[in-house]
């Protein structure tokens, strides 16, 4: 150090043209974004679940043809989802997913309108699950519905 | 002030300059004019927010969360602890009261237009204490686990994944799994009791600290229709002593004669229940998404509902960046309109949801 100048000596040129301070800013920010990149990464990563293993059951028994009276409708367990079977008047069965489309609600069977309802925004839909009216923007996802040996069975249609 | 001879004074003097706070306190006044009355609400609010710590502190006491926990703990507090009813009616009163008061408050600065420079950080950090407040109760309303608030939370937190790009991983983030169930409440009461409580806690003394350096708001008035200030030491602080007495006394009111209802515990597989609604300050919002249609300009209703929202809350947010002050127009026809638009907006949709099936 043989210069008075202390600025001259703080910023003096390494052989490739970079100062010192440059050098140590440089050094300071990569090594401050190192820090908050590792802390908050695995902060990140934690604060989303991990996706469930366990499968969703592709058939589900609901119960007795005759335990069904005409037009009614009962929600069952289709899996972690709630499921929507409908008897109607003529004793044919339908069934749905019964989650609405428009924000997530659990819809229901109402004989005295003939539709499936949902009460949260008066979203309705028919009884082949197709959106007539109110805020819901596409039809409930249909479940596949078989009879044998007089039980009801319910099962995914990709199943 | 005779406890300036104390000793107990003396010996904070000597080393935290204690005479600087009480100089600070002593010179403090509070402008006098026919807005005044306006002034409390901002108190009440604090009060109120006070309230809700204590109420919600003495909850957590018995509170157990949990699918098969929440629901039961709140019933053993309500049906078996003594004064159990009191204390979860005060909190729940308490946190409507709360945010009514800060409504208030924000709408009485909206109309004083007390945001303009230099207090436009005032109003920015009082809009997300107002947010945080809303959020508080969002949070709070699931926690006993009940039928409404079940399909409330599926609702709010839907309306979440709806937005675009985030709304994937904000729904697993507020969920805590696909759908609403004992993870979310886990999550829910981590945010209620622990970091909403800090952040608001944080936010409020920014707040307050700007209206201490700034003094407060005064509307521009002629020499002719100025009045002497009022002191805040006593003066003003006494004023707000009372009306936090008498907001004590309303809440308690509420409280013992229209005591909050716990409803029937959530059931994840039954249907939503008829004349669901949300809370008082969230119908508003819910009516609106009621009345959108399916599709709306090639969205989804939906997601134009909440499109539409958000930009409304950022260009309310940033008021303070449309209207600056000018000397020669204290009056503004067009901020005037704009807030009697939001507020009959805002009553409109409420009234409608109240009303309505």
């Amino acid at each position: 150090m043989t210069s008075k100048n202390p600025e001259q000596t703080n910023d003096s040129q390494s052989p490739d043209g970079m100062s010192r301070r440059t050098f140590l800013d440089g050094a300071l920010w990569v090594g401050g974004i190192a820090v908050v990149a590792s802390v908050a990464y695995p902060i990140a990563k934690y604060l989303v679940p991990p996706e469930q293993t366990e499968p969703d059951p592709t058939t589900v028994n609901v119960g007795k043809v005759e335990d069904f009276a005409p037009n009614t409708g009962i929600i069952f367990k289709m899996g972690r989802k709630p499921g929507l079977l409908i008897c109607t008047s003529q004793k044919e069965f339908r069934a749905f997913y019964a989650t609405c489309t428009h924000l997530d609600c659990t819809v229901q069977f109402r004989a005295d309108m003939g539709l499936i309802w949902c009460a949260c925004h008066n979203g309705r839909y028919d009884l082949n699950g197709i959106n007539v009216a109110g805020p819901p923007p596409r039809p409930l996802t249909p479940l596949r519905v078989n009879v044998a040996e007089g039980q009801v069975f319910v099962s995914r249609e990709d199943a | 002030m005779n406890s300036q001879n104390g000793r107990l004074y003396r010996w904070f003097s000597e080393r935290y300059g204690v005479t600087k706070v009480v100089e600070f306190l002593r010179h403090k006044t509070v402008p006098v004019h026919r807005g005044s009355v306006w002034y409390y609400f901002g108190g009440v609010s604090l009060f109120l927010f006070i309230v809700q710590v204590l109420s919600g502190i003495l909850l957590l006491l018995y509170y157990r969360v949990g699918a098969e926990s929440s629901y039961e703990s709140v019933q053993y507090i309500i049906t078996k602890v003594p004064f159990g009813w009191l204390i979860r009616s005060i909190h729940s009163w308490g946190a409507n009261l709360m945010v009514l008061a800060a409504m208030i408050h924000m709408f009485s600065v909206f109309f004083e237009r007390a945001y303009v420079k230099p207090r436009e950080l005032t109003w920015v950090t009082g809009f997300f204490l107002l947010a945080l407040a809303m959020a508080f109760g969002f949070s709070g309303y699931l926690l006993p686990w009940n039928k409404l608030a079940f399909f409330a939370t599926k609702v709010g937190t839907d309306i979440a994944g709806a937005i675009p790009w985030a709304g994937d991983f904000l729904l697993r983030l507020l969920r805590g799994s696909e759908d609403v169930t004992g993870a979310t409440l886990s999550r829910f009461f981590g945010l209620h009791a622990a970091i909403l409580p800090a952040l608001f806690t944080v936010i409020l003394a920014i707040h307050l600290m700007f209206v201490q350096v700034q003094g407060m708001s005064e509307p521009h008035l002629s020499p002719a229709q100025k009045k002497p200030p009022m002191p805040f030491f006593p003066n003003f602080v006494l004023r707000d002593m009372l009306l936090w007495l008498l907001v004590l006394n309303l809440l308690a009111l509420l409280a013992v004669f229209l005591p909050w209802e716990l409803g029937e515990k959530a059931d994840p597989f039954a249907a939503a229940p008829a004349g669901i609604k949300p809370e008082w300050y969230f119908l508003g919002a819910f009516q609106m998404l009621k009345l959108l249609p399916a599709h709306l300009l090639g969205i989804e209703g939906e997601l134009f509902g909440i499109l539409g929202i958000s930009l409304g809350l950022v260009l309310w947010v940033l008021f303070p960046w449309w209207d600056r002050w000018d000397p020669a127009r204290p009056r503004k026809l067009w901020v005037k309109s704009v807030g009697i638009l939001v507020v009959a907006g805002f009553l409109t949709l409420t009234i409608m949801g109240w009303v309505m099936q």
